[in-house]
């Protein structure tokens, strides 16, 4: 798939001008679809009501079914700002306990397909007997095995950052397996007969040769994987009672009918996936800075 | 530069494979035995077996891995593992009472599946052909429609593109609690978490296909006065087939994961993501696996589908060809 | 010119000795003869073309003499001992069509790669590196990347990679095919005024019969279905060579020879 082109200073204007008209029709889509709410609980049935009087009062409802912009970006300023960082009412927080579980993951799942690729390039029979079904697995929805998981691993005694941590794990490990076979493959016959003349070892054919051409291969599927791993750390935390991370989050806004507080969890999930996203993009281009096709 | 001999072909494949085959007949015959049953105490001679059998497995599997020629001989290799996976799995669970919650025996799960057809069958219905076909197919198309307009109106390229892909940075978990409460508990909620998964993913590899067509091409349908309506229908579009069916493969184990996550947050009493997740805090681990295999198998079959439609319609495209 | 120490050594050993060595594809449904008895003896410090057509075997018998293929009847020895054993004792260098340099490594990196799997100390590779890499008149791209560089200076830092670790034998397969007929005069000549200080064995393949007339002490002409030899023929020009010899009529006689043999081979 083709990536999206960065924006530049020529589409400042026109991303601006999108920006806007996004924001307008949030907040018409705001009154249209808590009109109905506020008329009902909101509004004295008696009294008089103006038109002013209506978006006023979607536009600052308690549990709104779409919360106003403002209204999301006062609860994210509030959780950030008038709480201490270890205190669960405190967004960063539970930013944390989902990221490091997302991190722990991502490193396991990227150091096992690493490990995994190496060894399916260099031996014909896990290259027959396992790549099929590695690549297989991309085409199965393997988020749907997390209930699985936890439930043997809390069995076993495991709970806290392990279970979520093992999710995101076997999300990134697919992406990353399949990438690197590609990416290891990918030195033509030439470079690789090149070595052979230099009687270098299979070693130093993997080290000089095979491990920098399948960097290019490899930093995509990571950008995939980190994301993926995020979204399989949330999903881990929806079985276990939900304390603390942002999927717990989510799943007691939606229990208790806080609109606001599913949205400003969406939003801080959203910005750790592009943090996340954009660390990993940065050391891409750090490491590859220099490349280009001779 | 590996010797020829170490790499059978021919006759000599066609025999190894008929005798690794033959060992697992083998090893099915003493899974069934009095050995391998549940009541017989497990001693030195069943272990000592059951070594054997590792022995074989692994020597077959290498020595299938090892024979080129045929194509086949690649795909069986790989079945032939998956199969001895299973039985091992079989095996090790029932030799070593490994409780029903942690793990399965394949047998139960195949029970299991077949117990419950019905409630399979619903579930089946409800998440797949209800939720992801017709998130798949909106999402799909609005991802498609969009990228024309993109196509058409540079402006929109330039603003609406990156906003768009903001879409793909938005983890799933997180919409499915806001369209169950905008859409309600019903399938409507689960395809449009699926609608907003296959969006991104569409919109921009039908740019890209879009983009795909050469320069020399495009100077040709000039040169005919053809306008972009034309261009777009003749030329611009079959050059796009390959990226767009990239897109729909993609899209469609994400529409599928999308639908069963999404029903992880609520459902009506019916869907393999409800299933797995209940059965799940009950306990009922073999059901939870039997909903796995079904999700599974439907995920490999939506991808063949896509796979053999492709082939029909991007028989020209270098990659395609190159699979004769 | 004082002589090479190389060739001081061991020159009684030939450089390359193929004997009656064949290589068939494909026994047993469509046999393919790619070389049909092959004999051929190269002295060190001799600089030997392979010419011919395409499906010749030029190239074939080239990369049975590095151990990138094996010769299914016959013997092959390099510097008296097999491709397999010379390949291991690193003695030869051996140019691709190609510059097959690797895109992540600066011009320096790319010459020190074989310096480096050979397990030399770190300051060793850098210092003979940048040696070789002036020999080829590269100086002052050290720290360029491959992809900044035109194609015949890409293809000079090949051949500095490939003569690093002063292999005794260096083969080429059409190193110039490539390249623009005036950027492959110039680095013609200068290949000669390496070889003509070096004196090291070349074993060179090429298309081209001026390149071959110019380079060579001996041009061998081959010829398809089966790839055999047709002709050896001795070059009589002087060793000490500049460009302008080609308007010689020493050189347009041996041209003639070539083409002459080129054409037997492709009635035959």
């Amino acid at each position: 798939m083709a990536t999206t082109s960065k924006p530049s200073v020529s589409s400042i204007f026109p991303i601006t001008v999108i920006l806007l008209a996004v924001v307008v029709a949030w907040y018409g889509l705001t009154v249209y679809l808590n009109a109905p709410g506020a008329i009902e609980r909101v509004l004295d049935a008696l009294s008089p009501w103006t038109w002013q009087d209506l978006v006023n009062a979607t536009l600052n409802m308690q549990r709104p079914v779409l919360p106003a912009p403002h209204q999301v970006a006062a609860d994210l300023w509030t959780s950030l700002v008038d709480w201490p960082l270890d205190s669960p009412r405190n967004l960063l927080y539970h930013v944390a306990v989902t990221g490091e579980s997302t991190l722990v993951g991502f490193a396991m799942g990227t150091a096992l397909g690493l490990v995994l690729s190496i060894c399916i390039v260099h031996s014909r029979t896990l290259d027959r007997a396992l790549l099929p079904w590695v690549v297989a697995s991309q085409s199965v929805p393997v988020l749907a095995i997390a209930p699985i998981v936890l439930v043997i691993l809390g069995s076993m005694g495991f709970s806290g950052v392990a279970p979520k941590a093992v999710i995101a794990m076997y999300l990134c490990f697919f992406p990353v397996t399949v990438a690197m076979v590609q990416g290891l493959r990918s030195p033509q016959v030439i470079e690789t007969e090149m070595m052979h003349t230099y009687a270098a070892s299979r070693w130093q054919a993997l080290w000089m040769l095979r491990l920098p051409a399948a960097l290019p291969f490899l930093f995509p599927a990571l950008r995939v994987g980190i994301a993926a791993g995020l979204v399989g750390a949330m999903v881990a935390e929806l079985p276990t009672g939900a304390q603390a991370g942002l999927g717990a989050r989510l799943l007691t806004g939606s229990y208790y009918g806080q609109t606001i507080q599913i949205w400003s969890a969406l939003v801080m999930s959203a910005l750790l996936g592009l943090t996340l996203t954009g660390i990993v993009a940065t050391i891409e281009t750090l490491v590859l800075g220099n490349r280009r096709q001779a | 530069m590996t010797q020829s001999n170490s790499h059978p072909t021919g006759s000599s494949g066609l025999m190894t494979a008929g005798l690794v085959l033959g060992s697992l007949a083998l090893a099915f015959v003493f899974l069934g035995s009095s050995l391998a049953s549940n009541e017989t105490p497990k001693d030195v001679l069943f272990w000592s077996a059951a070594a054997g059998l590792s022995f074989l497995a692994v020597w077959g599997i290498r020595r299938l891995a090892a024979i080129e020629g045929h194509a086949a001989f690649a795909s069986l290799t790989a079945t032939v593992f998956g199969l001895w996976i299973v039985y091992f799995w079989q095996l090790l669970t029932v030799a070593l009472d490994v409780p029903r919650v942690l793990l399965p025996a394949p047998w139960l799960i195949m029970q299991s599946l077949w117990e419950h057809v019905p409630t399979l069958t619903r579930d089946f219905f409800q998440t797949v052909v209800k939720a992801v076909v017709t998130g798949w197919v909106l999402g799909c198309s609005l991802g498609f429609g969009v990228a024309l307009a993109i196509d058409r109106l540079p402006f929109l390229q330039r603003g609406l593109l990156p906003i768009a892909s903001l879409t793909s940075t938005i983890p799933l978990v997180g919409v499915a609690p806001i369209a169950v409460m905008w859409f309600g508990f019903d399938w409507q909620s689960k395809a449009a978490v699926v609608v907003l998964m296959t969006f991104f993913p569409m919109l921009v590899s039908t740019l890209a296909g879009l983009q795909a067509s050469n320069r020399l091409e495009r100077e040709l349908m000039h040169s005919y006065a053809a306008n972009y309506g034309r261009t777009l229908w003749s030329l611009r579009l079959p050059s796009a087939v390959p990226f767009l069916f990239s897109a729909l493969k993609v899209n469609a184990t994400l529409a599928l994961i999308g639908a069963i996550v999404a029903e992880f947050f609520g459902s009506p009493t019916s869907g393999l993501g409800f299933r797995i997740s209940t059965e799940a805090t009950r306990m009922n681990m073999p059901l939870v696996w039997a909903a796995v295999v079904v999700s599974a198998v439907t995920g490999s079959l939506v991808y063949a589908i896509l796979v053999a439609w492709e082939r029909r319609i991007a028989f020209w495209h270098p990659s395609i060809r190159g699979q004769r | 010119m004082t002589q090479s120490p190389l060739l001081s050594q061991a020159s009684t050993v030939p450089a390359v000795q193929v004997t009656q060595a064949s290589l068939i594809y494909n026994p047993l449904q469509a046999p393919v003869h790619a070389l049909a008895d092959i004999d051929l003896s190269i002295a060190p410090g001799e600089f030997v073309s392979l010419i011919g057509p395409s499906g010749c075997g030029k190239t074939t018998l080239l990369r049975v003499i590095a151990d990138l293929e094996h010769i299914t009847s016959g013997s092959v020895l390099v510097n008296g001992v097999s491709p397999h054993e010379a390949r291991l004792a690193r003695a030869y260098g051996y140019v691709f069509q190609a510059p097959a340099l690797f895109p992540w490594r600066t011009v320096l990196g790319n010459v020190k790669l074989p310096l480096q799997i050979q397990g030399r100390s770190s300051a060793e590779c850098d210092a003979i590196a940048r040696q070789h890499i002036e020999r080829v008149g590269l100086s002052g791209f050290e720290t360029k990347y491959p992809w900044q560089l035109s194609g015949g200076m890409q293809q000079r830092a090949s051949i500095a990679r490939a003569l690093s670790f002063e292999p005794r034998i260096l083969m080429m397969d059409e190193p110039f095919g490539a390249l623009d007929e005036i950027t492959r005069d110039r680095l013609n000549e200068q290949l000669q005024q390496l070889w003509q200080r070096e004196r090291r064995t070349v074993v060179f393949v090429t298309h081209s019969i001026a390149e071959a007339v110019y380079l060579s002490t001996r041009i061998v002409v081959m010829s398809p279905r089966p790839g055999r030899i047709v002709r050896v023929i001795e070059s009589t020009l002087p060793d000490e060579r500049h460009l302008g010899l080609r308007d010689s009529p020493e050189f347009v006689a041996l041209a003639h020879a070539v083409r002459e043999a080129l054409a037997d081979g492709h009635d035959e």
